[in-house]
């Protein structure tokens, strides 16, 4: 069971505050097959300071082309949400994890039963793509009063007006989406990145985080002169799914991490 | 357009979160919430803009060739013992009702200066709308399309081509309008800021399911009209085939306030109302064919157009009231549903509504001297190569429509 204790949020404040730039990759629950619960506690060793676990759904639209096959390969070979939170349950590694589906999984389950049973897997947080602002209530008072952590996204697209009112409503930090478009990864980092993480930094305390087309450790620390820290997916997954192993995942992650202690 | 609201209850406007009853809403991605608002302010002062609305009436007289007419089956009707009529959406311009809500969202498209127009299609006959209203219009255009749907509906393809779209073929999940749905929207979610994505039904995120229905209102208001003149008042019921429900909801919206019994029908193997479970993809909560995770299932059937897991948010509050029944039928009973109407009336039926009648054949003792309206969504051109293959006995064909 996960060892961490304490909020997402406190926790990745006081990372902060100790001068870290915040490292968030992703691991797809089912991906590889053998020996995806491995990335849980070698991402941590490497420099993880939390971690997005994502649980694989049939019809994820926020997602490119290689968490998209990721998902896929998964959910061929078994993979569904009861055992990936029994799996993550029997992890630990010492810092908070974040469930990442789409929003049918929870409302499926019944809000409660799908916040409750996060928590007993030693999960901390959720993040549910298609689950904007107007939509999140229900679930996000579940959540609360369960523990668990509803992390907002914050896109390019939204009017000034928009954005602080899911800064109020996020919790564990604020997900800035890098750029127009899903998962994946992009040649060079989006101008829209820098930007969406200025707009956040300008009015929140609130941990901001960028994800999505995050491709590479300078991308990262481009990206980290401006936001707090970074979630970085389908580069990561990118290298398994082209015959890469575990270890090597964990390599890359650990590159990311001193690409950002170099910041 | 109507001017549905207040007056008109059931099958009005949903309510602010874009809800009928507990159905609907919007749940997409934050990167899209931005332009599906815009879209409910646009599509709100088009609607009450006269000269919007007379260019959308002028576009389905002049260009799509409305009112479609009404046709009453002597033969059927003898054969069946009770009066048929159909509402003839196969003889509007390219072949299906689904040119009336292209043409409304093209022209919304373009007056909100958008440039490109994407879709998603099924059996192809909302792509091939698609495409011929974004030549007209002189936009670009592109639709995504299962791979199994290219293979089956290889025709459509072409005329898509023809007509100057790109179409895409969307080879993940069930490779069907399923996986079609979220090819488009990923692309939406990537191109918004000059894309207009081109919903085919009334499913999707408020504001779609209430502004496709109203752009197919006319279906309803012209066949209430045409029954009137016909057999002096409304038929006793009304039935239509359900892949996402934009041809029922147009059909039942010109009768949804009388006696008239409104029945939707989906196929076996598609049957997101008779399951009755309810879930969230595609931008709303409706009912949703999905396993004990929650994971959306495959929808199966003869009919690419109805080979759609879920139903829009509105049938499924219909269901939920009361106010609509919906039944399921078989490929077997669809295909001979098919030839039956080829034989007896000299109208090749498309598939889809192929289901509407099937559904009348098999509740044949319940009908028995009532006046029954079919919406007659689609021609068959599209489908026959297929039947053909079925009807030989083609094993391959067989699997591609089963696969
Ligand atoms: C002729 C025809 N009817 C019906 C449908 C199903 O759509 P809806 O349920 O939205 O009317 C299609 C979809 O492709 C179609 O081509």
């Amino acid at each position: 069971m996960n060892g961490f204790t304490g909020t997402l949020e406190e926790h990745l404040i006081s990372r902060r505050a100790s001068g870290a730039k915040l490292l968030l990759p992703y691991v797809t629950g089912g991906y590889p097959v053998d020996g995806w619960t491995r990335l849980i506690e070698g991402f941590a060793q490497a420099g993880a300071d939390a971690m997005e676990i994502g649980i694989p759904f049939s019809d994820p639209v926020m997602d490119g082309p290689t968490i998209q096959e990721a998902s896929a390969i998964a959910l061929a070979n078994g993979s569904n949400p009861s055992g990936v939170l029994d799996e993550v349950a029997r992890t630990d590694p010492g810092v908070p994890l974040i469930a990442m589906t789409y929003y049918n999984v929870a409302y499926h389950m019944g809000h409660q039963r799908f916040a409750e049973s996060l928590k007993r897997a030693g999960i901390s947080a959720a993040i549910l793509p298609d689950l904007p602002l107007e939509e999140v209530g229900p679930w996000a008072e579940a959540a609360d009063s369960a523990g668990i952590e509803t992390v907002l996204l914050a896109a390019p697209t939204a009017p000034d007006e928009r954005l602080p009112r899911i800064v109020e409503r996020t919790r564990g930090f604020i997900y800035g989406v890098g750029l127009v478009g899903t998962t994946g990864e992009r040649a060079a980092l989006a101008s829209s990145a820098l930007e969406m993480a200025r707009r956040l930094k300008d009015i929140t305390d609130k941990p901001v985080i960028i994800g999505i087309g995050v491709s590479n450790p300078s991308q990262a620390a481009e990206i980290a002169q401006v936001a707090d820290g970074v979630v970085v997916a389908s580069a990561i997954i990118r290298r398994m799914l082209e015959g890469g192993s575990v270890d090597q995942a964990i390599e890359f992650v650990a590159e990311l991490r001193a690409a950002l202690d170099s910041v | 357009m109507s001017s549905a609201g207040a007056d008109r209850p059931i099958m009005g406007e949903p309510d602010a979160s874009g809800r009928f009853g507990q159905f609907g809403g919007r749940f997409v991605p934050e990167t899209l919430v931005p332009a599906c608002a815009e879209l409910e302010a646009a599509f709100r002062e088009a609607r009450a803009d006269p000269d919007f609305v007379a260019k959308f009436k002028a576009l389905l007289t002049d260009y799509a060739g409305r009112p479609s007419v009404v046709t009453e089956c002597h033969n059927l009707s003898a054969h069946l013992g009770f009066k048929v009529l159909l509402k003839r959406e196969d003889l509007n311009h390219t072949g299906s009702h689904k040119i009336n809500n292209v043409l409304g969202q093209a022209l919304l498209a373009k007056r909100m200066g958008k440039t490109r127009l994407v879709a998603e299609t099924g059996a192809g006959q909302h792509g091939v709308a698609t495409a011929t209203a974004a030549a007209l219009m002189g936009m670009e255009c592109v639709v995504f399309m299962g791979e199994v749907d290219v293979k089956r509906q290889a025709l459509n393809v072409f005329r898509m081509n023809l007509l100057g779209a790109e179409v895409r073929t969307a080879m993940s999940g069930s490779r069907t309008l399923k996986d079609a749905v979220n090819e488009a929207m990923r692309y939406w979610v990537a191109a918004v800021a000059d894309t207009y994505y081109l919903l085919g039904s009334v499913m999707g995120p408020h504001p779609y399911p209430w502004m496709v229905r109203e752009f197919h209102h006319v279906i309803g208001e012209e066949a209430r009209e045409q029954c009137q003149a016909l057999i002096g008042g409304p038929p006793d019921v009304v039935v239509a085939c359900i892949g996402g429900g934009s041809n029922a909801a147009g059909i039942f919206s010109g009768f949804v306030d009388l006696e008239t019994e409104l029945v939707g029908v989906e196929p076996a193997g598609g049957a997101a109302i008779g399951r009755k479970v309810p879930g969230v993809v595609h931008g709303s909560l409706s009912y949703l064919m999905q396993d004990e995770f929650g994971q959306v299932q495959e929808a199966h059937s003869v009919s690419a157009g109805l080979d759609y897991p879920g139903v829009g948010p509105e049938h499924a509050h219909l269901a939920d009231i009361g106010r609509a029944r919906y039944e399921a039928v078989t490929d077997t009973e669809v295909l001979d549903a098919f030839q039956l109407l080829s034989r007896t009336e000299g109208i090749i039926p498309a598939l889809e509504p192929a289901h509407g009648l099937a559904w009348m054949v098999k509740a044949k003792d319940e009908l028995q001297g009532r006046t029954v309206l079919l919406s007659l969504s689609g021609r068959g051109d599209k489908d026959v190569e297929q039947v053909q293959a079925i009807l030989d006995g083609n094993p391959e064909a067989l699997k591609t429509m089963r696969s």
